[in-house]
């Protein structure tokens, strides 16, 4: 995860909260939050190696597919539910951000944006799917099964009346920094939205 | 039987010799002391007095806060690591995970390992002899949950003077008592693990622990449970509940990988009468005859009926969550792919009841194929974590010494 995607998550979450982040990966996240905003909570994850860096860290974690779904989180019983670049690997990203909103009274969810012009621009000029730093795989062996653009999730959440509290694209080139501000479907690398029913 | 009588508790001798692998406790040597009573059980009958037997290894820090106490599960005993001689042709039973170095750290630790009450290996139990008799216990002994166990262990911990746990661990039964500790005496552990454990067994559970208990019971050496007093032993009977437990404790693919259908003896040619014997028939027999001579079949009855009884939650209306809330420390949990006598699933269970008590816990399902005995044996990803967490628990103990001696210094200059 980039640094500046998880300064905003920071941001967006509350003091002294409860906090369930679903793919915690190496737990930084929530390693900060409870450090820096006394935030108690915990982990789903099924990677074995990011499970260690968890306990290495002291953040509580918790091994768990969330292909399963959340059947075992009372609702409502997180104030947020974290999900970071993962929205794109699920077979029903619908279903799941439905299941985080039962679960915690918000959710923060981030994703790669597939409208970004470099991804336009692969598909456009080489007519092959794209490949990137950010997405280094070909498309008969990635984990991203389910791509999106901010103009594809805005959709999504007008269709399921989920109310956005907050959106912010952020890019990592200084260039794609600024021009993400007026067109942050071309220029913004990963999107990150703060949701609420 | 061995009985030992002595009371004082002296250090224990924990020089290596040249033999012994470098990180190994080296050779231990068992105390015990004798607890005064009147210690009165869950059942309700009381003990005049008991003796537990134990071993310590490692050093108890000034300020006493590095103990870690080792919870047993059904057959085991006191003697968790380390030798009892430079003879010695096998280490104590969890030696793999306890040792300068291994996950339950000598050099940062001071792991205590008893002999649970009720226990045949030099702790009160069936095989003692009842001070109103002036004969063996045998099945008059009283029936003992794991709660009884948890606060003779709380007696052994006044006794060592540790007012604290920096931790409590257990496997399976011994899971349960970590649980139970968590319960019963909230604040005098900071961390509690769990391994291939579950808060109640099940059914299917139950009726294989039924069927050992009835091969011991109706071997006709078994004497109504008098055989010490008939100087008799149910040998056979104990011999065939271990076999039936340890096939539960090993995987169909575990024992298949390891035998296989392959024979020790005779042959399935036309015309040869010779007996045909699996290597997997064999096994078991060792496993059986072995256990048999070295455990007595009415501690084996209790301790079963104890594992039975076990119910984390019965007294809190049946509800995990209204249970664990009452604990304060952090729990971690690990449990086996292949483990279906405690299968992952009850392992979950308990990761579920913590995170609705908004209790810190992590959990690891981890990939192997050895069945129940998984928490016994070497796994590097189980080696891996269970380090990284006892790990913190030294840290922490470090961190909190630093504040108070800042504290100290600040408290000072304050005043």
């Amino acid at each position: 995860m980039m640094r500046k995607d998880l300064d905003i998550i920071h941001n967006w979450i509350a003091p002294e909260t409860r906090v369930l982040d679903l793919g915690c990966g190496d737990g930084a996240l929530l390693a900060r939050l409870e450090k820096e905003k006394k935030v108690g909570g915990y982990g789903l994850e099924i990677d074995p190696g990011q499970i260690q860096k968890c306990i290495e860290r002291g953040v509580s974690v918790v091994e768990q597919n969330l292909d399963n779904g959340l059947k075992n989180f009372a609702d409502q019983s997180f104030d947020t539910v974290v999900m970071t670049q993962a929205l794109q690997t699920l077979r029903f990203p619908h279903l799941v951000v439905e299941e985080m909103l039962r679960v915690g009274r918000e959710c923060i969810i981030t994703f790669p944006n597939f409208g970004q012009w470099k991804a336009r621009w692969h598909l456009a000029v080489s007519g092959r799917m794209p490949v990137s730093d950010l997405l280094p795989f070909e498309w008969y062996n990635t984990p991203n099964i389910h791509f999106c653009t901010f103009k594809d999730f805005e959709v999504l959440c007008r269709e399921h009346s989920w109310q956005i509290l907050h959106r912010q694209v952020v890019s990592e080139s200084p260039v794609s920094g600024v021009l993400k501000d007026f067109l942050p479907n071309l220029f913004g690398e990963t999107a990150i939205y703060h949701l609420t029913r | 039987m061995r009985k030992i009588l002595t009371t004082e508790a002296h250090t224990p001798n924990s020089g290596k010799s040249a033999g012994l692998p470098a990180n190994s406790v080296g050779i231990v040597e068992p105390q015990s002391h004798t607890f005064p009573g009147p210690f009165k059980l869950a059942c309700g009958r009381v003990l005049d007095e008991y003796t537990l037997v134990y071993e310590t290894y490692g050093t108890l820090n000034a300020d006493k806060s590095n103990g870690v106490l080792i919870c047993h599960a059904l057959s085991g005993h006191h003697h968790a690591a380390g030798f009892h001689s430079e003879n010695d042709k096998r280490p104590g039973w969890w030696d793999h995970y306890i040792g300068p170095g291994k996950p339950i750290d000598t050099n940062k630790f001071f792991v205590v390992s008893l002999n649970n009450l009720g226990g045949c290996h030099g702790s009160t139990g069936p095989t003692s002899i009842n001070p109103e008799t002036g004969k063996p216990w045998g099945p008059d002994f009283p029936p003992l949950r794991a709660r009884d166990w948890v606060h003779s262990q709380a007696q052994l911990a006044d006794h060592l003077s540790i007012g604290q746990w920096a931790a409590v661990v257990g496997g399976s039964l011994g899971g349960m008592q970590a649980m139970r500790w968590a319960l019963e005496y909230p604040d005098r552990l900071r961390h509690c693990v769990v391994i291939a454990s579950a808060m109640k067994l099940s059914a299917q559970n139950i009726a294989f622990n039924e069927t050992a208990r009835q091969a011991i019971t109706s071997d006709p050496d078994f004497r109504d449970g008098r055989y010490l007093e008939a100087e008799t032993l149910p040998r056979h009977g104990l011999a065939v509940a271990r076999m039936i437990g340890h096939i539960t404790y090993l995987s169909d693919d575990g024992l298949g990988k390891k035998f296989g259908r392959e024979l020790r003896s005779g042959t399935f040619q036309q015309g040869v009468e010779e007996l045909v014997e699996f290597q997997v028939q064999s096994y078991l027999r060792y496993q059986g005859d072995t256990f048999s001579s070295s455990f007595d079949p009415n501690t084996y009855i209790l301790m079963t009926r104890a594992l039975d009884y076990f119910d984390l939650a019965r007294e809190y209306d049946d509800d995990p969550v209204k249970a664990f809330s009452h604990a304060r420390c952090k729990f971690l949990l690990v449990s086996f792919t292949s483990d279906w006598r405690f299968a992952p699933d009850r392992s979950r269970e308990i990761a579920d009841a913590l995170m609705h008590a908004n209790i810190p816990v992590s959990y690891a399902e981890v990939a192997s194929p050895m069945g129940h005995d998984a928490f016994l044996l070497p796994n590097p990803r189980y080696e891996n974590l269970f380090a990284a967490y006892m790990n913190n628990v030294a840290g922490e103990q470090d961190a909190e010494q630093r504040n108070e001696m800042s504290d100290g210094k600040n408290s000072e200059v304050s005043s």
